[in-house]
């Protein structure tokens, strides 16, 4: 939450003059019925009219001065609410940058995106209107019960008691209303899921002739919506007329109460209408600012959600190591266990095995028994929860983030490409990557025939979330990036399981021949993929069943053994 | 093009009137109490003005003439209290009931419509007319009602009652107003064009974040934060320049036309003054005219702004409406058969489908599978063995042919008794929000524990959903949360086990089970199957080799068909298919 304010501390100047200048705007304003009970006392009554054009030329003077006012106050409240949600998204953005894998899971790219976008909007609005109406609206109102003072003390008693009734009414409506506007919010919600469900599911449904049903449950969700918008309308429908009816019986009060001041010479009759033009103007204010306090609670709210995500600091303490010599182990693990954060179980338990320079590893094992999990601890995106893992014989803790990064190579399970050309994506882990390195990276991957057929080549665009092309399409780019970043490790994590097998076993081939060989870690569910690697391993919930070559685990591990044949027959 | 949009529109306010004329006693008490409301609003300032003048000075006040008016005011003051919370009751009524009217038609067009607009069209942008578009919708409305209304009304009585008083100050008060509402209009026209690209420097930022911190750990694995960073600040650099000048200017609207407003009052208060001094407006008569310069000027800023709430509104009642009037699936036959007791035997004759027109894709395709017979579909992913599970439920319609069950034409069918006789487990698991249970009864809501927990056991889940907090009761989301793709598809195969149709479409049903699992349950596979027609799609070369038939599909047209052993003979595709699964 302070967090957010500090943005707003570099427009200290306009976040005081521009409230600053709104109040002497509302000033002008309050003088306005002086002016006019001047006009009719002096004016009128003493018949002078150069009088009364004098006056009337002050009152367009207060107007000019009021306008110049203004807008000096709209620029400085515009300037320092877009300057401070700019800053926000900006520090914001590097915040989250810096969060590991561990933060991202728990909060989700979801949230963080509408953090991002919608609620740092709702701050920036929120910002420009406290500036510009917070200091105002209040302003207007005791001043005019000030205002009423200074022109009789007795009248003025009428607004100390009007002032508080209608406050209590305004607010009191809010007050009442807000939690059935969050049940609104709650039944809406509903009625988008179920509408998502329908046609998400709209298979389904209709195979299981589920349509009658799903149109009862819709039109009930959305009953209860009504009902509950009704009910609160009916609310916030009495705001009005209950305020006009208090403002109105002020109204008479004060012009009986002036009746009888007038009538002993205490009030005048201009005094009078400039008190009922006091009690007009009171209304109007109370109302905006009611709405103000709205928008200002969302703002609240949405600055609180935004500094909550400032508050996730990483959990991953950065090393200093910059580089180390290579060593023939390029990968070990020691009894390294893991257990995510919020999870009951471990989900990687007691893990050792070693990686000797330009071998292949491969890692099978069934869904959820840990294979990810464990590629995910080479390049440090989350952490051993105990045991070591290092690289080149160093705790990759002590690494520095850049230095690990540049040892290792990943392909995600998921193929995640960026907008732009085919070019800038593979080019993201090697900013300087040479034409030639492009190509043959493309080659490598199996993506040259497709990338060539294009008419731009490399330049040829890709669609957000790479929408413009294939699955296996995409995971053939994704290699392709990896290998354009030419680490010494790469990691596969079952990412070719949309190539149909001819594809991928060409790619495993010309990753085989790379040189200088990398030590390549390849992840899959297809006995097939990693029959041939240098080492298998063999993961069962979470935990080493077997590590060693094909051979080996047909002969003597079991469960090696039942993934094997439950894609080869046996005389196969 | 404008006439069209003109066309487009007019049709628009024809459907929504249709919408309201439901409700058309609600929007004649609404307007009558507007116009009671406002007529009274109004009378409130004259009396007011009238007791003034009662109050001329020191021992000279008419307190009886005074009390008599004051009780007036208090009568009208009720009045329009009453009148107002009536308007608005009505108002609300209206609106939220309409909004509800159109959110009914527009899920009952949902269930109606044909699968090709569903899957032709973005879902979220569905949600999206039927969520956002209505609100915007009823808010458009709801204001229109209580702000375009009155405010006309106020404007009309405020003329006459100005005109009544004195024609001179009445005049100027109509000449000088419509001045804020050409202020507003400038500045509205000026600050468009920034509006605009406020909105798609915007949009592109919106898109940078989406794919950055949707994509954070490629990010973070290609060690890119600097670059995004940089690529981040120098768009949210032109969204700061250009927020700036857009918000300010369009800020202006209201110190402008609040300054066009103060000339007007005084230059009401001007001339009414002197014509006062010459004996012809009283002061009452002269604070009436102040306080409707006020009120006056007032519902003119308002309705500016409701017409382009009232536009907004209507392009949103546009693309609603163009979804309820989407043509919806082709309607069943009122002497539609119900189908019941299948034998199995399932037709293709002279089947011609397509997605495009342009792009013809099954042409002239004739397949007979007798009752129990398994059929297997194989070919590389993407090659549109989906398709045929689309025509076979008819969730598409064939363009020529005919597609025959138990020798009657599905088109003569109950869509309902043809999909109910399919049990269907797809590759893309899709659970409903509600507990495990529900969505296991999904075909068999009357299924007793004993079914289930035989049916769970037998796709392998039952383990897994006792370890559930709740076991069957657990409820789960819409997304499947917490459970892993694994289970969702073994709750799919559940769900069939359970209400066993005496047909079976498995579409991949076992691809994100790992394969020991998978090993598993195929015995219970195997036992479903007998006796039933099944259509498979798979991998699995035993599932493949073992069927009666099997369609070999590539680029979404089927090339070849047969049996394993002639289609290994034949040396076509599915031989090459089949050797490169072997290779290393």
């Amino acid at each position: 939450m302070k967090k957010v304010f500090k943005y707003l501390r570099d427009y200290k100047k306009e976040s005081i003059l521009a409230p600053l200048l709104k109040m002497l705007e509302a000033l002008f304003e309050l003088f306005v019925p002086l002016v006019v009970a001047n006009i009719i006392d002096q004016g009128i009554g003493g018949q002078n009219i150069p009088y009364i054009i004098r006056m009337c030329l002050l009152m367009i003077l207060l107007a000019v001065i009021g306008l110049a006012f203004s807008i000096i106050a709209q620029y400085f409240a515009s300037k320092a609410a877009v300057g401070t949600a700019s800053s926000l998204r900006s520090s914001l953005f590097s915040h989250i940058q810096s969060l590991s894998y561990t933060e991202m899971d728990t909060v989700g790219s979801s949230t963080l995106i509408t953090r991002m976008t919608s609620d740092i909007n709702q701050i920036q609005n929120g910002i420009n209107l406290f500036l510009r109406l917070f200091m105002r609206s209040p302003f207007i109102v005791f001043g005019a019960m000030i205002m009423a003072f200074t022109i009789d003390k007795k009248a003025a008693l009428i607004f100390m008691v009007t002032i508080p009734l209608l406050s209590l009414v305004v607010f009191g409506i809010m007050l009442i209303t807000k939690p059935i506007y969050q049940k609104i919010q709650g039944g809406l919600d509903k009625i988008l899921r179920l509408t998502r469900e329908n046609l998400t599911g709209v298979r389904v449904i209709r195979a299981f002739h589920k349509e009658a049903e799903e149109l009862r449950n819709f039109k009930e969700a959305n009953e209860n919506l009504t009902n509950l918008q009704k009910f609160a309308g009916r609310f916030s429908g009495l705001m009005n007329p209950i305020t006009y009816i208090i403002i109105n019986s002020a109204i008479i009060v004060l012009i009986w109460q002036g009746a009888a001041r007038v009538n002993s010479g205490d009030l005048t009759q201009g005094q009078v209408v400039a008190l009922y033009n006091y009690m007009s103007q009171i209304l109007v204010e109370l109302i905006k600012l009611a709405n103000l306090i709205v928008s200002l609670t969302k703002a609240l709210a949405c600055a609180k959600r935004v500094g909550d995500i400032f508050e996730i600091k990483s959990s991953m303490e950065e090393g200093n190591t910059a580089a180390q010599d290579k060593q023939e182990y390029v990968v070990e693990f020691c009894k390294v266990s893991l257990k995510y954060a919020n999870a009951g179980e471990e989900s990687l338990t007691d893990i050792s095995f070693r990686a000797r320079r330009g071998e292949t590893i491969g890692i099978i094992g069934g869904t959820g028994s840990g294979k990810t999990s464990l590629i995910n601890l080479i390049p440090r995106f989350y952490d051993a929860t105990s045991g070591e893992v290092r690289i080149d014989g160093r705790n990759v803790k002590d690494y520095s983030f850049a230095a690990l990064n540049h040892k290792i190579s990943v392909v995600p399970q998921m193929a995640q490409l960026f907008q732009g050309s085919i070019r800038d994506n593979l080019r993201i882990g090697n900013r300087d990557a040479s034409e030639e390195t492009l190509l043959q990276a493309l080659e490598v991957s199996q993506a040259m025939e497709f990338v060539a057929s294009r008419e731009e080549g490399l330049n040829a665009p890709i669609e957000q979330g790479g929408k413009n092309l294939s699955g296996g399409q995409k995971q053939r780019l994704t290699i392709a990036r990896a290998l354009v970043k030419g680490a010494d490790i790469l990691i596969l994590d079952d990412s070719a399981s949309a190539l149909d097998y001819a594809t991928d076993a060409k790619l495993r081939k010309a990753i085989r021949e790379l040189k200088p060989a990398p030590t390549v870690f390849i992840v899959s569910q297809r006995a097939s993929t990693i029959m041939y690697a240098d080492q298998i391993i063999v993961l069962e919930n979470g935990k080493v069943a077997g590590i060693g070559k094909h051979e080996e685990l047909l002969a003597a591990c079991d469960i090696y053994q039942e993934i094997y044949y439950s894609q080869f027959e046996k005389e196969a | 093009m404008k006439d069209s949009k003109k066309v487009i529109q007019k049709a628009t306010i024809q459907m929504l009137w249709a919408y309201l004329n439901k409700y058309h006693i609600f929007i004649v008490i609404s307007l009558l109490a507007a116009v009671i409301t406002v007529a009274s609003t109004l009378y409130v300032p004259v009396l007011v003005g009238n007791a003034i003048d009662y109050i001329i000075g020191a021992g000279n006040v008419h307190f009886t003439k005074i009390m008599s008016i004051l009780i007036q005011v208090a009568v009208m003051i009720g009045i329009t209290g009453l009148f107002q919370w009536i308007m608005n009751i009505c108002n609300n009524k209206i609106t939220y009931h309409i909004t509800r009217d159109i959110r009914s038609e527009a899920i009952e067009k949902i269930e109606r419509l044909p699968l090709k607009y569903i899957d032709g069209h973005s879902h979220g942008d569905i949600v999206s007319r039927v969520i956002a578009d209505v609100d915007q919708l009823a808010d458009g409305l709801l204001m229109g009602f209580t702000q375009f209304f009155t405010g006309v009304i106020t404007i009309l009585g405020t003329l006459g009652f100005m005109f009544s008083i004195n024609v001179y100050i009445a005049l100027l008060v109509v000449l000088l107003t419509p001045i804020s509402l050409l202020v507003a209009r400038f500045i509205a026209t000026h600050t468009y064009s920034m509006f605009k690209q406020h909105s798609e420097i915007r949009g592109e930022q919106t898109a940078l974040i989406n794919e950055m911190i949707g994509g954070q750990k490629v990010v973070k694995a290609f060690g890119y934060e600097q670059e995004a960073l940089k690529r981040f600040d120098s768009i949210n650099k032109r969204l700061q320049e250009s927020s700036l000048k857009a918000i300010f200017y369009s800020s202006l609207t209201n110190p402008g036309t609040r300054f066009v407003n103060s000339l007007v009052y005084a230059g009401v208060a001007i001339l009414g003054a002197i014509v006062a001094v010459f004996g012809n407006l009283s002061v009452g008569q002269l604070s009436c005219f102040l306080s409707y310069a006020n009120q006056y000027t007032k519902p003119f800023n308002e309705i500016s702004g409701v017409f382009t709430e009232l536009q907004n509104a209507l392009a949103c009642a546009s693309r609603i409406f163009e979804l309820i009037e989407e043509e919806p699936q082709q309607p069943e036959a009122e002497n539609a058969i119900i189908l019941s007791d299948t034998e199995g035997n399932v037709e293709l004759q002279n089947v011609y489908f397509s997605y495009r027109p342009e792009q013809p894709l099954i042409e002239d395709f004739n397949l007979e599978v007798q009752g129990g017979q398994r059929v297997a579909i194989v070919g590389p992913t993407g090659c549109g063995k989906t398709t045929i599970i689309n025509l076979l439920m008819r969730f598409y319609e064939i363009n020529s042919g005919a597609i025959k069950v138990d020798g009657k034409n599905i088109t003569d069918l109950t869509r309902g008794s043809l999909r109910k006789s399919y049990g269907m487990v797809l590759q893309d698991t899709w659970l409903k929000s509600g507990t495990i249970r529900e969505n296991i009864t999904l075909g068999k809501p009357d299924a007793t524990e004993e079914e289930i927990i035989k049916a769970a056991k037998a796709a392998h889940s039952y383990d897994f959903i006792k370890r559930l907090s709740h076991g069957f009761d657990t409820y789960i989301t819409e997304e499947g949360g917490g459970l892993s793709q694994g289970q969702k598809q073994l709750l799919c195969i559940t769900r069939v086990m359970l209400c066993l149709p005496p047909m079976l479409i498995l579409d991949e049903a076992t691809s994100s089970i790992d394969t020991r699992t998978e090993l598993k349950i195929q015995s219970a596979f195997a036992k479903m199957m007998e006796g039933r027609t099944s259509f498979i799609v798979a991998h699995r070369l035993s599932t493949i080799q073992s069927a009666d038939i099997i369609l070999v599909m590539k680029d979404g047209k089927i090339i070849e068909q047969g049996d394993h052993k002639t289609l290994l003979e034949k040396n076509g595709f599915y031989a090459q298919l089949y050797k490169s699964q072997f290779a290393a």
